[in-house]
């Protein structure tokens, strides 16, 4: 989940206009990189699977653990299962909301903790801390009796609230981490200079702590596009990707129709050309 | 919408737990067997219950004919359904038998695969209904067991328009009907079907397994699935001792508990529905297994073989059913009898492929593989119309047991039984 | 003057207002109404009312502390397996990887992408009886060494055993230990690395002189963010574990969505809350740091 915070994190450390020391160690072991290799090859390898088996053919309904060949036409018949291109699309806008105001929430959370000690802020911790502990169907089922109480009919909205809830935490943490890293000083110079406390923040504050603000981004994202239980007790006619695929292998004996294999793979495959192309453009630019 | 149609007093017998489960079994005897026990009167069961606590059948099912005569045809109907149940059109059209209905009938259809699991599906509309709000749905499909119980119990389910269902009581497999979750069909009418029994590959086992006592053989320790679940594996086991799960007793759980407990270090996980992958690989050689799954599995090129052992099989049904405050209910009630026509039953098995509720599908099926013009297409059908995991050999359906009706009591004694042996 | 004031006394307050509120309305009173549930009787049909019945925590403890304490062990075992597996990855990205830092902290993250149903079902693949994983085993004959180590069944298999959930949970949750400590090592200055590689005659001494004592914090943070979670999920043991491996997480939701039981679910959410928060506090007090949760966002 925290793949594609990682990302940004060091995207944003690129940007970080310091003078890059390339380090060059007398001696360069080959153990480091070897070990390296190694996890990154086994992170990856349940995703070589899920790619093999969006070419492999089959009936449809399920997919088959077997090779039966290979075939192009979940490609082709991608989004012939209507229903599920509805949860894949809702599943993507929520994600994006979610993000937005998380990050909105989180980061102003996130600056103040990391920025200042105030009476109170133990307690803002706690609540965090116990956010990021609390088991789901408690928070689900909880959340859907307010619903409930407050008469707010459940759908995209609740689904929407609810995600907001359990990831504005994970902003709040990598923006503090940034946070707490910088030299207030740079803020004071800017004051200094005649800055209102808005121009400091936007000029000055927010692009130093860009790479964290980036990280709790992708980071909300991620949580929010793979959820299940919490959105099963919130979504009211609303479906959802992981909804959806959850309730297909139940019909299915466990398994998903390869579509969804596919779909995985085009998410991933737009996921690596917006890395990439991110990664080619920030070199360029420095 | 249909709440302010109706007469107050029908509005609570509808929506306050008065009609206990006791209740409707009677209720559904009467119109299944037109049993004149309108004369006696029971209480509503529940102290809360208004007017003087006590209603005679003949009242309540006069409430239900009044308000059935209240609900008139609209144009829209809101269907809850699991994914990837019920047919698909080849091109981008979403489902064939659906727009068939609109066009026949001028219902349009909101269609929605919003259903999981049963029990998070429970966890989410239980709350709605309770606090009396609609679920938004007209009709829902509900596994039977201790999740409709629960809807029925607690009154959660408008009780179905006798009157309607021409089709289904012409149409309708006996195996649906008067069941033992829903006397008289009183709430529910069958959906699909599944039977529990064992999934094998027989390469592997080396042998014909034709009994839940062959899952005892020690020499498929660590190959043996079983399923993880409150109704499957407790009422399989009541079978494998011999006992009908329906009428079981508690001596009998107690019985069963203590045979899965003697098979407990063979099995290798009790799964959720997670074992057909497994299965059809051979990390396991036998598992309690769903028909339909080893139906799909066999299609997608594994060699498995079903079986209802000789001690009988638990068979569950998904149910479509009206949900308490639907908006639409007569246009619920015109979609449900209409699917039991045999033509709109055979085009939904053909996709679904579990046991369909009209048997008179087999004969179109048959018909269908004698005039395919592709050899895949007449070996699909020939296939269809003499599986026995689609349509049950006669001499299956006698070993096919409901699972056993539960108390709130009794289920606290039952789950205190069975679920230390699947969850530890 | 007034800004002056605002900006040091009040303006912590008013950036942390609107997200409070958030977290108030939609996690706190929830959660304080499930606390309230925890303490009531009845059951699902008649319907539960508040009796300040507290021995619910007792009872759920004595049914449950046996999945419990699995939990924490695990979370445990999970924990420290990433953070062995995280650190000199987080270090050979963080000094080692040059210009392609990104492209290797992003290859390393690349799978969680992926919706979890899908990843699960990968795995299995992987690691089933046939699978690539034994395969390799097999041809290095490990199996037996294995198996006297209680690390795949008497059968030689791997899942269905506390090795493959183990395993799930190091794999899901391997991001959260990486990030942290990356980002702490990437802090360090290189030529703070040379000056102290000249200064130490071997290289291990000025890796624990030097570079480790700096990641510590981050080292903090990758310990809550993963054994906490690790410790309250339950997929990794229902899908990949056998029937032996129940985590709590499960029980929590067999007595929700089985038993409708809520005052024991609730209850037995709050017990999990409390040895987490318990657990974390005397972590921080070994490693002698004065708050906690301060450490753990450092």
């Amino acid at each position: 989940m925290s793949a594609i915070a990682g990302l940004a994190l060091e995207e944003a450390y690129e940007n970080d206009h310091r003078p890059v020391t390339v380090h060059k160690p007398k001696r360069k072991g080959f153990l480091l990189p070897i070990w390296g290799w190694l996890v990154i090859l086994w992170l990856s390898s349940p995703i070589v699977v899920m790619i093999v088996f969006g070419f492999n053919d089959g009936t449809g309904r399920a997919t088959s653990t077997k090779w039966n060949g290979f075939t192009f036409k979940w490609y082709q018949n991608l989004f012939s299962i209507s229903d599920l291109t509805t949860a894949l699309g809702n599943s993507i806008t929520i994600a994006i909301f979610t993000t937005l105001i998380a990050v909105v929430l989180g980061t102003l959370m996130g600056v103040a903790l990391g920025r200042w000690k105030f009476r109170g802020a133990g307690s803002v911790n706690l609540l965090l801390f116990a956010n990021i502990a609390a088991p789901e169907v408690v928070l689900g089922a909880a959340l859907l009796s307010l619903f409930l109480t407050l008469n707010i009919p459940r759908g995209y909205v609740t689904i929407l609230l609810a995600h907001v809830m359990f990831s504005i935490a994970y902003v709040v943490v990598t923006v503090r981490a940034r946070m707490s890293g910088l030299d207030p000083s740079l803020e004071e110079a800017a004051r200094d200079l005649g800055a209102g406390p808005l121009v400091t923040f936007f000029r000055v504050t927010l692009p130093l702590i860009a790479p964290g603000v980036s990280a709790g981004a992708l980071l909300a994202f991620a949580m929010s596009i793979d959820d299940y239980i919490i959105t099963s007790f919130n979504n009211g006619s609303t479906q959802t990707f992981p909804l959806w695929v959850y309730g297909a292998a139940e019909r299915t004996g466990g398994s998903v129709p390869p579509q969804v294999n596919v779909m995985g793979t085009l998410i991933f495959a737009f996921g690596v050309i917006v890395a990439v192309g991110g990664a080619v453009a920030n070199r360029k630019r420095a | 919408m249909s709440e302010l149609q109706l007469p107050p007093d029908l509005l609570r017998g509808l929506t306050t737990p008065r009609l206990t489960r006791r209740r409707a079994m009677q209720l559904g005897g009467m119109s299944a067997l037109g049993l004149a026990l309108a004369g006696c009167s029971i209480s509503g069961s529940s102290p809360s219950a208004s007017s003087g606590g006590k209603v005679s059948l003949e009242v309540a099912r006069e409430q239900i004919a009044t308000f059935w005569a209240s609900q008139k045809k609209g144009s829209q109907l809101n269907f809850a359904n699991w994914p990837l149940y019920i047919d698909v059109g080849s091109k981008n059209s979403d489902h064939p038998t659906l727009d068939m209905f609109t066009k026949q009938t001028g219902i349009k259809v909101k269609y929605d695969e919003v259903i999981q699991q049963d029990d998070t599906y429970y966890g989410k509309i239980a709350p709605q209904l309770k606090q009396g709000d609609g679920t938004g749905y007209d009709l829902m499909v509900i596994t039977n067991g201790i999740y409709l119980d629960d809807l029925i119990e607690r009154d959660y389910l408008i009780p179905l328009d006798q009157s309607a269902m021409p089709n289904f009581y012409a149409y309708a497999s006996d195996l649906v009907k008067d069941t033992s979750y829903d006397r008289g069909n009183a709430y529910t009418m069958a959906w699909a079907s599944g039977i529990t029994g064992i999934g094998y590959d027989p390469k592997l086992v080396g042998k014909k397994i034709t009994s839940w006592n062959d899952l005892l053989d020690p020499a498929l320790k660590g190959k043996v699935g079983m399923f993880g679940d409150t109704e499957d594996l407790p009422n399989a086991a009541l079978c494998a001792i011999g006992v009908n799960p329906e009428t079981s007793t508690e001596a009998d759980w107690k019985k069963a508990a203590d045979w899965l407990k003697k098979q407990r270090p063979l099995v290798r996980k009790y799964y959720q529905q997670d074992y057909v992958a497994p299965l059809s690989k051979g990390d396991l050689y036998a598992s309690q297994a769903w028909s339909g799954d080893i139906f799909q599995a066999n299609a997608n090129g594994a060699h498995l073989e079903f079986v209802v052992p000789d001690e009988g099989a638990p068979i569950w049904t998904d149910n479509m059913c009206i949900p308490q405050h639907a908006a639409h209910a007569r246009d619920a009630m015109i979609y449900m009898d209409w699917v039991y026509q045999p033509k709109i039953a055979a085009l939904l098995a053909d996709y679904i492929n579990y046991i369909t509720p009209v048997p008179a599908t087999q004969q179109i099926f048959a018909a269908e593989a004698k005039d395919a013009t592709s050899s895949d297409d007449r070996d699909y059908y020939t296939t269809l119309s003499t599986s026995p995991l689609v349509f049950p050999a006669q001499a299956d359906y006698s070993k096919l047991h409901r699972y056993r009706v539960l108390s709130a009591a009794e289920l606290t004694t039952w789950n205190n039984l069975f679920e230390p042996i699947y969850q530890s | 003057m007034i800004s002056r004031i605002w900006r040091t006394r009040l303006a912590p307050y008013a950036l942390i207002l609107p997200g409070w509120l958030w977290l108030v309305i939609f996690f706190v009173v929830p959660t304080l109404s499930m606390l309230s549930v925890s303490t009531m009787t009845g059951n699902d049909l008649d319907g539960f009312k508040q009796t300040f019945h507290l021995s619910t925590y007792s009872d759920a403890w004595s049914e449950y502390h046996t999945q419990i304490v699995r939990s924490l062990v695990y979370g445990l075992i999970a924990t420290v397996l990433c953070l062995v597996i995280a650190y000199p990855v987080a270090y050979w990205i963080a000094f080692r990887g040059g210009r392609y830092k990104s492209s290797l902290l992003f290859l390393l993250l690349l799978p969680f992408f992926v919706s979890f149903v899908i990843r699960t079902q990968s795995w299995e693949f992987m690691l089933d009886d046939h699978g690539m994983v034994l395969g390799t085993l097999r041809t290095f004959h490990l199996v037996g060494v294995m198996k006297t180590l209680h690390l795949v069944s008497s059968s030689g298999t791997i899942l269905q055993t506390s090795t493959a959930v183990i395993g799930g949970l190091v794999y899901n949750f391997l991001p959260f230990t990486v990030l942290p400590i990356y980002v702490a090592l990437e802090r360090v200055e290189p030529s703070l690395l040379e000056a102290s590689s000249d200064l130490y005659a071997n290289k291990f001494h000025a890796f624990r002189k030097v570079v480790f004592p700096l990641s510590l914090p981050g080292i903090f943070a990758a310990v809550l963010l993963t054994f906490v979670p690790v410790a309250s999920d339950y997929v990794n043991a229902q899908i990949l574990g056998g029937t032996k491996n129940t985590m709590i997480g499960t029980a929590i939701e067999t007595e929700y969505f089985t038993n409708l039981n809520y005052p024991v679910a609730a209850a037995l959410s709050f017990i999990l809350m409390a040895v987490l928060l318990i657990g974390v506090f005397l972590y921080a007090r070994i490693l002698g740091t004065e708050d906690a949760l301060e450490m753990a966002a450092a």
